[in-house]
């Protein structure tokens, strides 16, 4: 078996097309993967005219002054504001594409925030050339706009609780310059007491007394309970969510990484396998080895054995590559190397299937890429994104083939988030079957 | 010595080999000759172990058997040495660098031995192809179609070597197109048609049995094809 392995080592070193494909391709997706998650997403620049004069961003609130500009900052965060002086020169940054999107905020924002008797609106200008970047500007400004509507409705909220308390409780307080002082419910009722111990008891008026001071009781103890009832209208729905399935969860950037890996992986095996396994037919080769100087069973283990080692250390690199960028545990290599042994032998397998039942090069790569991409994409595909019917028929289909279970190895190699030893047997156990097919395979066409 | 006895070989309804026996004596060249799709290509890979047939039996095992498909079966992208050198470690040669040298001398391909096979004309492949069946020094050597690819020149630098080892005791089966070569070179032919053998003995002998002596082996195989309804 060695002197097979000698010989298409050499091969594959003159084959300059392959070993490029096999080190390029996995370099530039660990390099893109790592660059997209070690950069924070570019904000999208947006044009902003502010016409709210100097000092304008100042409105009075039940006597204390609120500055709105620390609540507009909250449209500002989730993008790379370009200011600019006039409506047009906003339109015209939107049409030259410039920018995503242009937010016009109106001279009288402040003032209808201030008397509340009609909306204060904002003016939002983009392109609808694209449907997607349409969506991406609408649900981006409409989710900073959310957050800086909620952030004013808790100040509104707190300054109408701070009115209530006043009523509630009495004490000071200033509108336009001038003090006033409250007396409030509860004192209120206390100099009503007073009042009525210096009435006889059964009178007319300390009957009218006590009406007072119940109704005084009652007004109190039920704007005692609007704190909440006002804090409810100001967020009336909250968000508790909590994971039913997956607890533990794997970072988004773990997945990633295990996913280009398993994707590489995937592509990096199937083509070495089912190529060298092929190119042994076209070359004619084939049936010479075969009667009496190796046999099949030799041939395929030395071609599973190859694709599998390559293809392991090719993942291995680049999962060092992404560890540049992506923080992984190091302390984890050996389970790593174990899911990346595991799954190279699944694919390498399955790539020898895909070998015998081509008689060149090129029909087995095309072949191979044809049966994986559709897999992989099955593997994909998230429960309650189709029926469930659909979706169980997907978890079948996916379970038949390595790509899922190499991602899900790779997934807990990587982080601990899942249980490592279930799909390494599920992926031992599947490169059994597929060396089975490709055995079977050699036979037929020998 | 290799003897062949009721060798038959079918795909599905059609038999590609029917119940074949034949031998070649040591230092003896055997032409199989036929027309197309009598079988003759069948019949070799079967003899060399290549394909299993349905009934009968080969006296020699495969690994004692030379074999020169008619397509070279060579690495395109190895030199003729690395070809030669793999084969050679495959089919476990005592010493492997003396076989090579030895097969690069007799092919005489010594100055292209550090050239890929991919760069070879086809001809020279075929010498390679021919070197590597030879590598084993077997004492049966099985040659389906060897010349279709040679030159005039090659083909009789082909038949030169193969008469040295015709001299040294090995016995040679090729299989061919061509009449006039099987005239001129084989000690006797194997008439095979519709996977049947017709006829096995010299060409001379075949001449007389048609009786058309004097005008050519050619001639007189067409007309005993004829004769036999093909």
């Amino acid at each position: 078996m060695r002197w097979l392995l000698l010989k298409d080592l050499q091969i594959l070193r003159r084959s300059p097309l392959l070993v490029a494909l096999l080190v390029i391709y996995p370099i530039v997706v660990s390099v893109l993967i790592g660059l997209a998650l070690s950069r924070a997403p570019e904000k999208p620049r947006v044009a902003i005219l502010n016409q709210v004069p100097a000092g304008g961003e100042i409105i009075s609130l039940g006597g204390e002054e609120v500055n709105t500009a620390r609540y507009s900052e909250e449209l500002f965060e989730a993008v790379d504001p370009v200011r600019v002086g006039s409506r047009e020169e906003a339109m015209e940054l939107v049409r030259e594409g410039e920018v995503l999107g242009a937010l016009i905020i109106p001279a009288d924002i402040t003032t209808k925030l201030q008397i509340g008797l009609e909306p204060a609106t904002v003016e939002v200008l983009y392109n609808a050339e694209e449907p997607v970047k349409a969506q991406f500007v609408q649900d981006t400004i409409k989710s900073q706009v959310q957050d800086a509507n909620a952030a004013l409705t808790r100040k509104f909220t707190d300054v109408a609780l701070d009115y209530l308390d006043l009523v509630v409780s009495g004490g000071d307080f200033s509108f336009l310059g001038r003090s006033f002082n409250v007396l409030g419910l509860g004192p209120a009722e206390q100099v009503l007491r007073q009042a009525r111990a210096k009435v006889p008891p059964n009178s007319p008026e300390a009957r009218q007394i006590q009406q007072v001071i119940d109704f005084g009781r009652l007004a109190r103890q039920n704007l005692d309970l609007s704190d909440e009832v006002l804090s409810s209208v100001g967020e009336p729905i909250r968000v508790d969510a909590r994971v039913v399935e997956g607890a533990g969860s794997t970072a988004l950037s773990s997945f990633a990484v295990a996913l280009a890996v398993t994707v590489s992986l995937m592509f990096v095996t199937l083509l070495l396998a089912a190529g060298t396994l092929a190119l042994e037919r076209e070359e004619n080769a084939f049936r010479r080895l075969v009667r009496g100087l190796v046999s099949r069973t030799t041939l395929l283990a030395e071609k599973v054995g190859l694709a599998a080692a390559c293809s392991s250390v090719v993942a291995l690199l680049m999962l060092c590559g992404l560890a540049l960028f992506v923080e992984l545990d190091w302390a984890r290599f050996p389970l790593w190397a174990a899911a990346a042994v595991a799954g190279a032998l699944g694919f390498a397998a399955m790539g020898a299937a895909i070998g015998a039942l081509a008689r060149e090069v090129r029909a087995a790569s095309l072949l191979a890429f044809m049966v994986s991409l559709p897999i992989a994409f099955l593997a994909l595909v998230p429960s309650g994104a189709v029926s469930s019917g659909l979706y169980d028929a997907t978890q079948v289909i996916s379970a038949l083939f390595p790509f899922d279970p190499a991602l899900a190895a790779l997934v807990a190699a990587l982080d601990g988030s899942s249980d490592l030893l279930a799909p390494l047997v599920h992926l031992l156990v599947l490169a059994l079957a597929f060396a089975t097919a490709a055995r079977l395979g050699l036979r037929r066409f020998g | 010595m290799l003897e062949a006895r009721g060798v038959s070989k079918r795909y599905g309804a059609r038999h590609a080999v029917r119940q074949v026996s034949l031998a070649a004596r040591p230092g003896e060249l055997l032409a199989i000759i036929g027309p197309n799709g009598a079988g003759k290509t069948t019949l070799l890979s079967i003899l060399a172990g290549e394909t299993r047939a349905d009934g009968g039996t080969v006296s020699r095992r495969p690994e004692e058997i030379g074999w020169v498909p008619q397509q070279p079966a060579l690495y395109g992208r190895l030199t003729v040495a690395e070809n030669l050198r793999l084969f050679a470690r495959l089919e476990r040669c005592a010493d492997v660098g003396a076989a090579v040298e030895r097969m690069l001398a007799q092919t005489g391909l010594g100055d292209r031995a550090g050239d890929r096979v991919e760069t070879l004309s086809g001809g020279n492949r075929q010498r390679v192809n021919v070197a590597i069946g030879l590598l084993s020094e077997p004492q049966v050597l099985l040659l389906d179609e060897p010349s279709t690819a040679l030159d005039p020149g090659q083909r009789e630098r082909l038949w030169e070597f193969l008469r040295g080892l015709l001299a040294g005791g090995t016995a040679v089966v090729y299989s061919t197109h061509n009449v006039q070569e099987a005239e001129r070179h084989a000690h006797r032919v194997v008439v095979l048609a519709d996977g049947e053998v017709v006829y096995v003995g010299s060409p001379r002998e075949l001449e007389d049995v048609v009786g058309a002596s004097g005008l050519g082996f050619e001639t007189a195989f067409v007309e005993f094809l004829r004769r036999r309804g093909h």
